[in-house]
């Protein structure tokens, strides 16, 4: 199939300052894009981009296998959904809504069916007669989505839509947005700075940092083969824990070796075929670093450490302990016996470890 | 916890502050009251006057209530005073500085309006120097450019005319009025803009159905601004009009001071009286939204 977005060689830059370098993209029709990263990263720049909000500096963005890079945003068959929701304060919910029918001559009674069928799959057909500013968060969400729905455009577009609501309502909201493109088998693209909303939505994640993608992937290829430091570090929470370490080759193993202030250095050995240099970063996950007994795998290894600090979290027990100067934080289950200032043995699960070059941050395995 | 010893810190000396709460009330309404008869007086002066005879006047005090209630001066301050050789009261007059102020309001709010939103919304290059120019006209002194307008009105065919003084008054009222309307809407989210744009809405669209229908509070002051500039100009007014085309200020200027003999303090009351009272009506009429509207854009931005 073609791709319903496929961004070439985006450059944007604001005189001499570039925002965006050299952004590829593409995605496919029911495709859930979410772009990700800290603020100032240009996420939100590149989606103003796509939307034809931005004019672009370099490069093309073909949408539905037309190219838009010159065409204005109303032709280019997207709706957005704004993260202050830019609802038209002044008009009634379903003027919100018809609005842009109006604007492009749509017959009034297309406009009322359309208008009815959005509001009754959002629920919203109570509101239609309020202004936005009677509407609480969440109505105010769903009226700014029923605005882009009755579009039925190529392209959704959304900027942050959740990071205006409470947590709980932006959870419910989540999965409400997940639902609609379940159901809609529509094609979107979302920016967030919010990675568990990025993993929880998206087919394909983009994550991005100062302008550059540093990876594009599915939430579990981003997940479990970060491509470099910053995207290990940026997603998953807690954070992934990135250990300097040194490297001693034993035959077919890898020695790894890991300072403690407190205790002889810990070594684990990784048996899978790797080529290491001497110093690495190791990363793991909080999740895969286990109370001993508690974790089966080849790969697994246990050793002895000394926990600093217990943090019951319910479902979770975190436990920290000190290795290579980092503070380490490992998942536990809830009931561990674990206690700060005692030792345990701790289980590694190093078919899931991460190696990256301390110098250049990129991945190693 | 911090609270609670803030609380009993607080509560011996209750009683103290409270008795010490009213006396200061007490003074706020003595020394506002005060101010406000103070600056009420002159109007209690010229109302009594108006109502007086020219004799009572002569012979009574200042400031004594008229004994015989007479409207006599008020008919001929509106039909019947001489301004010059002209003898039609202020009536005609009014009539000009009304055809003159509704034209005039109603053209530079509309052109600030869209002013505003142009700054505000549409950002440009060179839109900062362009609006810091148009601010330099706001405080320019109107002095320094009657004799250059005198010329463009010539130039233009306009010398003399209402339609001339209402393009003097758009032109010198865009400065303030493109203020009021860009601060206004700079408070407004550039999102909503780009949400129109989407909807496929073009410039003049989204100004007329979200921008304008959003403006109440600030057309508001712009109006009331606006009226009481061009109501109350005399300077625009006394040099470019001509017999027949002076606005209501010129007129009473005329009645006041080109009478020869007696002085008809009277009528020159009422009709000075008669000259404030539309612009008085407007403040009245809307003032509350005057306060609101100017404080309406200034605290969230």
């Amino acid at each position: 199939m073609a791709p319903i977005l496929d961004i070439k060689n985006l450059y944007k830059s604001y005189g001499a300052t570039e925002i965006l370098k050299d952004i590829n993209v593409a995605i496919e029709p029911g495709d859930f894009l979410v772009l990700v990263g800290p603020s100032g990263c240009g996420k939100s720049t590149l989606l103003n981009c796509i939307a034809g909000l931005e004019p672009i500096t370099g490069g093309a963005v073909h949408i539905n296998g037309k190219n838009m890079t010159d065409v204005s945003p109303k032709d280019r068959d997207i709706a957005m959904v704004f993260q202050s929701y830019a609802l038209y304060p002044t008009m009634s919910v379903a003027k919100n809504i018809t609005f842009g029918m109006k604007v492009r001559g749509v017959d009034a009674a297309t406009q009322a069916a359309k208008l009815a069928e959005v509001a009754a799959q959002l629920q919203i057909e109570p509101l239609l007669n309020r202004r936005p500013g009677q509407l609480s968060g969440g109505q105010r969400q769903r009226v700014a989505m029923g605005r882009a729905l009755v579009r039925d455009p190529a392209l959704f577009l959304f900027d942050e839509p959740l990071s205006n609501l409470d947590a709980k309502l932006r959870v419910e909201m989540r999965t409400e947005i997940k639902k609609l493109h379940h159901n809609l088998g529509a094609s979107m693209v979302y920016v967030t700075h919010d990675q568990i909303e990025a993993m929880t939505l998206a087919t394909k994640i983009v994550v991005m940092k100062g302008g550059v993608i540093q990876q594009i992937g599915t939430p579990a290829e981003i997940y479990n083969t970060p491509a470099n430091l910053f995207v290990a570090d940026f997603m998953g929470s807690p954070a992934m824990n990135l250990i300097p370490a040194s490297v001693r080759r034993d035959g077919a193993f890898h020695r790894i070796e890991i300072q403690r202030d407190s205790a002889e250095p810990l070594v684990l050995a990784d048996q899978r075929p790797l080529n290491l240099p001497d110093n690495v970063i190791m990363g793991l996950r909080p999740e895969d670093i286990a109370e001993a007994g508690f974790r089966a795998g080849a790969e697994v290894q246990e050793a002895n450490c000394l926990i600093d600090m217990v943090e019951p979290a319910g479902a979770d027990t975190y436990v920290v302990s000190q290795l290579g100067g980092k503070q380490v934080t490992a998942r536990l289950h809830a009931e561990t016996s674990a206690r700060a200032g005692q030792a345990m043995n701790l289980a590694f699960d190093l078919a899931k470890v991460s190696y990256f070059a301390p110098e250049t941050g990129e991945r190693l395995n | 916890m911090t609270d609670a010893t803030i609380q009993t810190a607080r509560s011996p000396r209750k009683t103290s502050s409270r008795t010490g709460r009213i006396v200061l009330r007490t003074l706020l309404y003595v020394f506002l009251i005060a101010f406000a008869l103070f600056y009420l007086m002159p109007l209690f002066v010229m109302l009594t006057t108006s109502l007086k005879s020219l004799d009572e006047i002569r012979t009574g005090s200042l400031i004594a209530l008229p004994r015989d209630i007479t409207f006599e001066a008020w008919k001929t301050a509106w039909s019947g005073a001489c301004s010059g050789i002209r003898c039609e009261g202020l009536r005609p007059y009014l009539l000009n500085s009304l055809m003159i102020a509704i034209p005039g309001v109603a053209l530079s709010t509309l052109f600030g309006a869209m002013n505003g939103y142009v700054f505000a919304q549409w950002k440009f290059r060179g839109a900062n120097l362009l609006f810091s120019l148009l601010l330099f006209g706001c405080f320019i002194p109107f002095q320094v450019v009657l004799l250059p307008m005198a010329r463009v009105l010539g130039i233009l065919n306009m010398a003399g005319t209402i339609p001339g003084l209402i393009f003097v008054h758009t032109v010198y009222g865009l400065g303030f009025t493109t203020l009021f309307f860009r601060n206004y809407y700079v408070t407004i989210p550039m999102e909503l803009v780009r949400a129109a744009k989407i909807d496929g809405a073009g410039f003049f669209r989204i100004f007329w159905s979200i921008f304008l229908p959003l403006s109440l509070p600030i057309i508001v002051v712009t109006v009331i601004w606006q009226f009481t500039q061009i109501w109350n100009d005399f300077l625009f007014g006394v040099s470019f009009s001509q017999a027949g085309t002076q606005p209501v200020t010129v007129a009473l200027n005329n009645i006041v001071n080109s009478t020869t003999g007696v002085k008809e303090y009277n009528v020159d009351m009422a009709a000075a009286i008669l000259a404030a009272l539309p612009t008085l009506l407007v403040y009245v009429v809307a003032g509350k939204y005057f306060i609101r509207g100017l404080t309406a854009g200034s605290v969230k931005g």
